[in-house]
């Protein structure tokens, strides 16, 4: 009797406990997430005095024969195929500089890791100045520097030569305190014996980080790549601040595009139709990534 | 004698990283010697080592700031969103988690695989449709629109959970011997020996939902309800173009979470590690 109302008691408090966030996440998470593929298979826009229809896929075709979204499908791809190599290289530099013998490793750690905590916004803003046109601005002056006067100042971000690979510098510069911390960690956890028995073994640098450093760091790597790979993707908030797609669609992104037309446009059907392209394509691209690296390992 | 000489190569090393990281950190250096600095200087300044060295300080761009906009009212709206978001998460994810972690009740398992499959959606996913749910709701422009959305997060659920499955069962069915209920047993033995999950999430989630644009941007009207990134948006394409306090809003806008991650940044460090072992 008694083992049963505590059963009772114990399936009412499990239930209520459990709701207000499961009920928060299928409401503001599943639902619109469901809504998403639904709303991408309609005419809707908000404001517009027409009824909305069931149009089937046209959404789609619109969306993936518009010369403007697939341009900026190719500019995702481009900016991920730089960022990933590029900031996971540098996070593991850092890391591996960390992971020895060092006073005060804790501050050093944070230092390289506080630009992860700020706002996109503020970053982007800061960067904007850096990358001012003209011999003044700080880009161009310090490549000046070191090319002693080599260097024929450019406008970084409206050339349309230069604007992604800004947007990859300040995002890398942004971003690589965060792989850093994991990658670190994962260092800390390969058994320092094995770096001993690689000594004794007369294994030197190269081949100890290549034998010993690399396949203790396999399953930390491919999960960095992985984040990495999506974070890159969700490439936004410095586009609608420094170029707003610009100059001449070389910085657009999908997620750019997709607000543009729900939000600027009110052409939610459309922004949703491209939402839905972006995720498939990241879930797709995630797979690969993961495949991949856990191959090469 | 080994010792000495490897305790000065320690340090020399030691110093060559810590230089590294300074030069990493110029572009922060830069804004925030430029808050300190007369705007003429901030320009005129900006290419050389004076960048990062505000040589004739002074604080009139915080001053003009405050005046230039509504930065105040900004604050006070950042400030009051992640309240209830940091709040309101600790409790509705903490018991969630905790009721998945402990707690038999039917169709628990399905919904923890539904909670944990959320995780793979990201917001931008969902970013169009939740505005067009908002907008139907007429939730626009409201400080709810920007809080209640983001309170549970199935992050949040999975870092509770792991926890309170490594919890000692011990203390909690020495509660139940004694006749305390579920409830009683969660709020006074569970949760005061939980402060690392606590801690952890509230940091993440600052950290993570602090710098938030797009939703408030999408959401918000005028200045009544707008957050400080979104603010800073719109200051820095506002005439005439002044980088002193531009870069002085930024260092305003920053200040709290850099507070925050100085003082608690091991938390955040678990919190990320938490995630990184399960991927």
């Amino acid at each position: 009797m008694t083992g049963n109302s505590a059963e009772t008691a114990e399936t009412r408090a499990g239930l209520l406990m459990a709701a207000p966030a499961v009920a928060g996440l299928l409401a503001f998470v599943l639902v619109p997430f469901g809504l998403a593929f639904g709303l991408a298979l309609t005419d809707l826009r908000l404001g517009s005095p027409l009824p909305t229809r069931f149009v089937g896929v046209d959404p789609f075709v619109r969306v993936l024969t518009d010369p403007v979204f697939l341009r900026a499908l190719l500019n995702n791809a481009v900016f991920a195929a730089v960022v990933v190599p590029v900031q996971t290289g540098l996070a593991l530099l850092v890391a591996l500089a960390l992971d020895r013998p060092l006073y005060a490793m804790p501050v050093l750690r944070t230092l390289f890791f506080l630009p992860v905590v700020l706002p996109f916004v503020v970053v982007a803003v800061v960067w904007e100045l850096i990358f001012a046109p003209g011999p003044a601005g700080p880009a161009n002056a310090l490549l000046g520097l070191v090319t002693l006067g080599g260097w024929a100042p450019v406008d970084w971000l409206h050339d349309t030569r230069y604007a992604l690979g800004a947007m990859a510098v300040l995002s890398v510069w942004q971003g690589v305190g965060l792989q850093m911390v994991i990658l670190l960690a994962g260092l800390q956890a390969i058994p320092r014996a094995l770096y001993e028995a690689a000594r004794i073994d007369g294994a030197g640098p190269f081949s100890t980080f290549l034998h010993v450093t690399l396949p203790g760091l396999r399953n930390v790597l491919v999960f960095v790549v992985t984040v990495t790979t999506i974070l890159a993707f969700r490439l936004f908030d410095q586009v609608r601040i420094l170029t707003q797609g610009g100059p001449e669609d070389a910085t657009t992104t999908a997620l750019y595009e997709a607000v543009a037309a729900a939000f600027d446009r009110q052409q939610v059907a459309v922004g949703s139709a491209m939402t839905v392209v972006w995720f498939v394509l990241v879930l797709a691209v995630t797979a690969v990534v993961r495949r991949m690296a856990r191959g090469r390992a | 004698m080994n010792g000495g000489s490897g305790r000065v190569r320690v340090a020399l090393y030691t110093t060559l990283v810590a230089a590294c990281a300074l030069v990493y950190l110029g572009p922060a250096l830069f804004m925030a010697a430029g808050a300190l600095k007369d705007d003429a200087r901030v320009l005129a300044e900006a290419a050389g080592w004076a960048a990062v060295w505000p040589a004739h300080s002074t604080l009139s761009n915080f001053a003009d700031v405050f005046a230039r906009v509504p930065f105040g009212r900004y604050l006070a709206n950042s400030l009051w969103i992640h309240l209830w978001i940091v709040t309101g998460g600790l409790v509705v994810n903490a018991l969630a988690g905790y009721a998945f972690a402990r707690l038999r009740f039917p169709g628990r398992h399905l919904l923890f695989a539904v909670v944990m499959g959320l995780l793979v959606v990201p917001f931008e996913a969902i970013a169009v449709p939740l505005y067009f749910q908002m907008t139907r709701l007429g939730l626009r422009d409201t400080y709810v629109v920007q809080i209640v959305p983001f309170v549970a997060q199935a992050f949040s659920v999975y870092l509770f959970y792991s926890f309170f499955l490594a919890f000692p069962r011990e203390l909690e069915e020495a509660a139940r011997v004694d006749g305390a209920g579920v409830w009683r047993t969660f709020l006074r033995v569970v949760v005061p020996n939980a402060l690392t999950p606590f801690a952890t999430v509230a940091v993440v989630t600052l950290i993570l939902q602090w710098g938030s644009f797009l939703w408030p941007l999408m959401v918000t009207v005028g200045p009544g309800v707008r957050p400080l990134p979104v603010g800073l948006a719109d200051f820095h394409t506002l005439p005439p173009l002044r980088w002193g306090d531009i870069f002085a809003y930024c260092l305003m806008t920053a200040a709290p979470v850099l507070a925050v991650v100085l003082v608690l940044q091991r938390w955040f460090v678990k919190g990320v590690l938490e995630g990184g072992v399960k991927g």
